[in-house]
């Protein structure tokens, strides 16, 4: 479990359509230290796509997505700059 | 009238890939085909042999348009009852052969919704994944079509969300090493591009090469093993239930011959304007990503997503301003998931906008649409706190 850091941050965008989880991430990811994992918590099924896409375009990186219990996910990124 | 208000002639029609405006040679057709062509076609006096004829005049040219013999074309009632019929017939008509059904993940949804009848009738489908362009996996697309219970495979010849083209020649000839049959949907190039070769089925839709609504095309290859899972009916070869829509399918036939006459000068004005949305999105909209194969896609289509935009209130600006476009985003869609075509290649599903250009498309509505876009998007983006 290299890569599965204690997320630094967690956002909960549970019930928010996207785009306003990536919105979210996109405003705090720098509240984070360099490298620190930040996590989003969301159940749009949009999220589960766009989150890695946002970090693929923006060269941060996505760490994993997992299954919350409740639904929706933890989708966790790491902040690259 | 207020400034901000359009009426139909000043709104520049962007979504071909939906559906393509009636040609005036195909409206021509029509009304000529409702006064001469309203008969039985089946029957044996004067009014039903001219029907007949009609009929089978169309037959013979949209044949020939798709590069099929008349007695392998019959006409259904939509694009999607095409496909429904064509996978589901082929699949019945293989049988023996086995239950196994592939298909890339980035079919249309007719396909997609086909295959899920399929399997909970206890046949099984491979869905074959797409990389970041939207092409499918050829060498997975293979693998699928060599397993020995595979009794069919399905591809469209260009993805009707991103206009990337699949590589079906290659997948035609996968399937002929392995005797398995494949279903092309060519429901976004006919009338447009040049088909590929090697089906085994082939589906279209009239009024995406600019035909009336209500008439769709099934051809199947000659020595292709086929039965229709419906009940019997004499109709269309029996492969296809009901009357036959004599005029529209006339008027299908006028389009297909007018768009096929003009493919080419056309293809290539078109793709030059989509190039050019394609070049010009990202240098003045910032946080975009253009979606989709640069170069080798239908000559229609370009796709884009902008970062932070939710995609409903941009095609609500958007028609304000008086375009016509689409989109993927789920907000947009009456369904809650966002499109299966942007999830599968991994691309942003939200602020997703596709623009998809008709006949006749004019330089100056692009350049319109290039100029209002950014301003929009920001402005969009302002009331989100993002920009």
């Amino acid at each position: 479990m290299t890569e599965a850091t204690q997320p630094a941050l967690t956002i909960d965008a549970l019930g928010k359509k996207c785009p306003i989880p990536i919105i979210m991430l996109a405003e705090q990811i720098n509240y984070v230290p360099l490298n620190a994992v930040v996590a989003v918590l969301a159940d749009d099924p949009a999220a589960f796509t766009d989150v890695p896409a946002w970090c693929r375009l923006k060269s941060h990186r996505h760490v994993g997505s997992y299954e919350l219990p409740q639904g929706g996910w933890a989708i966790h990124v790491r902040r690259n700059y | 009238m207020a400034c901000h208000e359009w009426d139909h002639r000043s709104v520049a029609y962007f979504d071909a890939a939906s559906t393509e405006p009636l040609h005036p040679q195909a409206r021509e057709a029509l009304l000529a085909a409702i006064d001469v062509g309203w008969a039985d076609p089946a029957r044996l006096y004067n009014q039903a042999r001219r029907a007949h004829l009609l009929l089978e005049q169309a037959r013979t040219e949209v044949a020939e348009a798709l590069g099929a013999r008349p007695d392998e074309v019959t006409f259904t009632s939509s694009g999607t009852q095409a496909v429904h019929l064509g996978l589901l017939g082929t699949l019945q008509g293989r049988r023996r052969a086995g239950r196994h059904l592939v298909t890339s993940a980035v079919e249309h949804s007719s396909v997609l919704h086909a295959a899920r009848l399929h399997e909970r009738d206890g046949g099984s489908a491979e869905l074959v994944g797409v990389d970041r362009l939207g092409r499918v996996d050829l060498s997975a697309f293979t693998e699928a079509v060599a397993r020995p219970d595979t009794a069919l495979a399905c591809l469209q010849t260009a993805n009707h969300e991103v206009g990337t083209v699949q590589p079906v020649a290659e997948a035609a000839a996968a399937c002929r090493r392995h005797g398995v049959p494949l279903l092309v949907d060519a429901a976004q190039t006919a009338g447009r591009m040049p088909l590929p070769e090697g089906w085994s089925v082939l589906t279209a839709s009239a009024h995406k090469w600019g035909g009336p609504p209500g008439v769709g095309v099934l051809a199947v290859r000659k020595g292709t093993r086929f039965r229709s899972f419906l009940p019997e009916d004499e109709r269309e070869r029996r492969r296809v239930p009901g009357f036959e829509n004599v005029p529209g399918i006339v008027a299908a036939a006028a389009a297909l011959r007018a768009m096929t006459a003009d493919a080419a000068r056309e293809r290539s004005r078109l793709s030059a304007l989509v190039g050019k949305i394609r070049e010009t999105v990202p240098k003045v909209v910032p946080d975009v990503e253009v979606i989709g194969d640069p170069d080798d896609r239908a000559p229609h289509i370009v796709t884009f997503s902008c970062l932070y935009v939710d995609g409903e209130a941009l095609l609500t600006e958007l028609d304000k301003a008086g375009f016509a476009v689409s989109s993927g985003s789920s907000c947009t869609a009456s369904t809650l998931r966002p499109s299966h075509v942007l999830e599968a290649m991994g691309v942003l599903t939200h602020g997703n906008v596709r623009v998809s250009l008709p006949r006749g498309a004019s330089a100056a509505e692009v350049d319109r649409f290039l100029t209002v876009l950014p301003e929009l998007v920001h402005r969009i983006r302002q009331d989100a706190g993002v920009a």
